[in-house]
């Protein structure tokens, strides 16, 4: 629980107002994690956040960390320089588990900031390719502009053992690409052997996933990441107790089976 | 090569369409391509035809001040273009361009409403599946509107 000293090794400035910082432990030992974990990451002086890993897994000694500035501590995060310190401890929760997966389909769903979560598992479902089906990526965001990580959709996109579909809310005079909801252009898929895997805004997860239902995919295996007040990230503070879900320890990454009720109770 | 009629079967439009009403339909079709940036119809453009598109991608857009274009939505294969086919004054409301080279089933308006009016079956029909493109429509509209990737302060 004792927060680990940090230098910033470098920044990449992906919006307006994200950044991706890569981390190097002052004590050179790197954060091991699994895919769609998070840490307890902060500024000197500023509070701690919880800030999914958007790192490669099998690269941990340089932790990543895409933080948007919605307030204070997150905004004290964008403005860190090469050299700076940053605290992070972790990493906490349960991940996407991808490899339940294997010898099937996997698709996975972005929307805005939800890319960084789930870069991770992207990565090392790459890593593995030979071990799945097709795999399919389709990333929703506000505007190109918006867009995170867009050298390395483009690499992607390149590939020919994966699909990469984007779409924006509104597109822009050279944007010749999808213009719409990410459920717009789902592809077309064999529900029973396909691991979904779904993070963004949780409207955005929750139509997602009811789509994909509709379509026959069984809600166990369409996974999303839940958000919700972490504070303490080892399921002792309960503020991001959902009903009997501890956010921090049973999540973020929930069955849709199990999350389904809890997105859609009024009050929670 | 398929007929205009397996290619109409086999749109998701038409999905479980009856053999007799894609045959009867199917008068009223032409295979059609157009190359990218070639307009499929513009605004107030008379709705003489309904597009189900095959291949390649389609913008629904408004023209803005100047040269500007705005794109309200895309739309791509297995999906139609060109609504106002069936309602009056039947005018088309905003411009469809093809993005890439688009290939479309295109149907003549003016005898798909005749047999619309013949056979109310067929007419019921197309206006089922009409307001279930619609809805879907409106529904992805609705939720852009909430701008969900936008800052937090800004809902």
């Amino acid at each position: 629980m004792l927060p680990r000293r940090f230098t910033v090794l470098d920044v990449q400035a992906e919006t307006h107002d994200t950044v991706t910082l890569g981390l190097a432990p002052v004590d050179g030992i790197p954060m091991a994690f699994r895919p769609g974990q998070f840490a307890m990451v902060g500024r000197p002086g500023f509070g701690e956040v919880p800030i999914s890993i958007s790192g490669d897994p099998d690269e941990p000694a340089r932790l990543m960390h895409t933080v948007r500035a919605v307030g204070d501590a997150t905004a004290a995060l964008t403005r860190c320089a090469v050299g700076d310190p940053v605290f992070a401890r972790g990493p906490y929760g349960r991940g996407w588990e991808e490899e339940s997966g294997t010898d099937g389909d996997v698709l996975v769903v972005a929307g805005g900031i939800g890319l960084a979560p789930v870069r991770p598992v992207v990565l090392a479902v790459l890593r593995h390719r030979e071990r799945y089906g097709r795999v399919v990526v389709v990333v929703g965001s506000r505007t190109p502009t918006d867009l995170l990580y867009r050298p390395q959709l483009e690499e992607w996109a390149a590939r020919d053992d994966l699909d990469v579909v984007v779409t924006v809310d509104a597109g822009e005079p050279s944007w010749r690409g999808n213009v719409g909801l990410v459920t717009d252009v789902l592809p077309d898929l064999d529900p029973a052997a396909t691991l979904v895997l779904v993070c963004g805004p949780e409207v955005m997860m929750r139509l997602t996933a009811d789509a994909l239902v509709r379509r026959g995919v069984v809600p166990s295996q369409i996974r999303v990441s839940m958000e919700r007040n972490m504070r303490c990230g080892v399921g002792l503070c309960g503020h991001c107790q959902l009903r009997e879900v501890f956010v921090c320890v049973d999540g973020p990454v929930l069955g849709y089976d199990r999350a389904r009720t809890l997105m859609t109770m009024r009050g929670l | 090569m398929r007929s205009v009629e397996q290619l109409i079967a086999g749109h998701p439009f038409f999905v479980d369409l009856d053999e007799e009403t894609v045959r009867h339909l199917a008068g009223c079709a032409l295979n059609r391509h157009f190359d990218a940036d070639e307009y499929l119809f513009r605004a107030d453009d008379p709705a003489e035809t309904f597009f189900l598109l095959r291949g390649g991608s389609v913008a629904i857009e408004i023209q803005g001040p100047g040269e500007r274009r705005l794109i309200v939505e895309t739309q791509g294969p297995g999906s139609v273009v060109g609504l106002s086919w069936l309602f009056p004054p039947y005018r088309h409301s905003m411009d469809a361009r093809a993005l890439s080279s688009t290939s479309a089933v295109a149907l003549d308006a003016g005898c798909l409403r005749e047999k619309c009016d013949q056979d109310p079956r067929v007419g019921y029909l197309m206006l089922q599946r009409l307001a279930r493109a619609m809805h879907d429509r409106m529904m992805s509209a609705r939720v852009r509107l909430l701008d969900l990737y936008g800052a937090p302060s800004a809902r």
